[in-house]
């Protein structure tokens, strides 16, 4: 007698637990949003479990994706930090870092993480720095991103809020002209995730919302979001 | 003379050759169905039924879900028994070479999540994964913990878990319990909703017995039940007609 529960040919390894992260780097700050909800599928695990991870004084890894890989990530990114710190007797930087997870995630470029992480910090000339990646490592430094099952709705709203894109009125070359300050950035942070909270199913139940600067380090901010 | 060879219906087919891919074994035999974990006033709240399914064969009536490991921890498990009984054995392990030291400590309810979420997700890395989900929690230095960990090395933490079926039919009753007194059950109430939960898992899952057992973890330490009986109601039945014929 065959057990009636089946399964395909192979085992699927990965699974998508949802949520949404966001960064917006200013001139000489940066803010990072995402929300503390993981599902599966239709359920929701837990309302918080937060998905982005505080590491040096001066850095934060924000993730979407397969959490299991994400946790997973953080802990060896923890770890590098940790040995670098004892190796070199200072904290490593937003740019050393950045270039470091790319590496680390190439290397598993054949059984990947399932993840979209989003690096943000204060970089070696003070100013605001959010590095993106694909899950086999593929960096930019871009001005601003979004990411996870949300993406799709934030990422068109801030290139035109904040990249200027298709509007008539501002040009995207003029978009040094128009940085956001620190309160405008934190204020579409929180608008754009409750629009995305009533929307997504995936995002909701709490808003994560760490500010860096160089002279405040990170702050941590936790705002509620719909939780239906 | 030609040894007698057995197919058992869950291994892979035929013999592995070398050079061949490794094959490995990915579906549940024996298996257990949901498991319910709840936080109240004085610590956790577990429950369980007593069964062993081999596919939709009710197997082994009297197979134990909740168990204790070390002083004021709990496991819960539901999917492959096997899967499980290997985990035990290797927290079993690991708990005596850590009592082997004889300096009264001994791991705390984290380390032991911690360990089974490890050799999880070790597990799936190698697309060969212990074909389980588990709820962990217990009472580490005067606080209250509960986490899940499943075959795919996924974890969350949160007052009220469920696995399974338990997740669409338990975890709703049990939050709503939470959720009307602002998280603060007393015994009675947290004993009740698991109850009524697993009443519910018993009208609606194919794979359910009306033998359970509860499990309590408090500041004393841990207290697992006798498999105990469940009272249901069927007679409502009797007035049911048609369903289109």
């Amino acid at each position: 007698m065959v057990p009636t529960e089946h399964h395909g040919d192979q085992w699927e390894p990965y699974v998508d637990n949802g949520g949404s992260t966001l960064a917006i780097a200013g001139e000489d700050f940066v803010v990072i949003g995402s929300d503390t909800r993981s599902s599966d599928g239709y359920n929701i695990n837990t309302r918080y479990d937060p998905k982005a991870f505080k590491f040096t004084n001066n850095t934060v890894l924000a993730t979407t994706g397969y959490r299991a890989d994400c946790k997973s990530m953080a802990k060896s990114v923890q770890a590098q930090i940790t040995k670098y710190a004892h190796d070199h007797g200072k904290e490593m930087s937003v740019e050393a870092m950045a270039q470091m997870l790319s590496i680390m995630m190439y290397q598993k470029r054949f059984f990947s993480y399932y993840v979209f992480p989003i690096v943000a910090g204060i970089d070696k000339e003070g100013k605001g720095a959010v590095y993106s990646y694909d899950p086999v490592g593929n960096m930019e430094r871009v001005g601003f991103r979004a990411f996870g099952s949300s993406s799709a709705l934030l990422q068109p709203f801030i290139d035109d809020q904040l990249g200027f894109k298709n509007r008539a009125d501002i040009k995207p070359e003029e978009r040094e002209l128009h940085l956001p300050d620190l309160q405008q950035a934190k204020n579409i942070i929180t608008d754009v995730f409750n629009g995305a909270a009533e929307r997504d199913i995936y995002t909701g139940d709490g808003l994560q919302l760490f500010t860096i600067t160089k002279e405040g380090g990170i702050e941590l901010e936790e705002l509620p979001l719909k939780r239906d | 003379m030609d040894p007698i060879t057995y197919k058992l219906p869950h291994t892979p087919q035929g013999i592995q050759k070398p050079g061949e891919p490794v094959k490995h074994i990915s579906s549940p035999a024996v298996t257990g169905s949901s498991v319910l974990g709840i936080k109240y006033k004085d610590g956790l709240m577990f429950a369980a039924d007593c069964l062993g399914s081999y596919g939709s064969m009710l197997k082994f009536k009297n197979q134990h879900r909740l168990h204790a490991i070390g002083k004021s921890t709990v496991l819960a498990f539901s999917g492959d028994v096997s899967d499980f009984q290997y985990m035990q054995e290797t927290l079993d392990e690991l708990m005596n070479s850590e009592r082997n030291w004889e300096d009264d400590q001994s791991l705390g309810t984290k380390s032991i999540y911690s360990y089974i979420h490890a050799i999880m997700y070790q597990r799936r890395s190698k697309v060969d994964p212990l074909w389980n989900s588990y709820v962990v929690g217990g009472i580490e230095k005067g606080k209250p913990f509960m986490g899940y960990v499943d075959l795919y090395g996924t974890t969350y933490e949160a007052d009220s878990l469920a696995t399974g079926f338990g997740k669409h039919l338990a975890q709703p009753l049990m939050r709503k319990a939470l959720e009307d007194k602002e998280g603060d059950l007393t015994e009675e109430e947290a004993r009740d909703v698991l109850l009524r939960s697993l009443r519910v898992l018993f009208y609606r899952d194919t794979r359910s017995l009306n033998l359970y057992q509860i499990a309590k973890v408090t500041g004393e330490g841990v207290t697992i039940s006798d498999p105990t009986h469940l009272d249901s109601e069927w007679e409502f039945g009797r007035n049911i007609r048609g369903y289109g014929f």
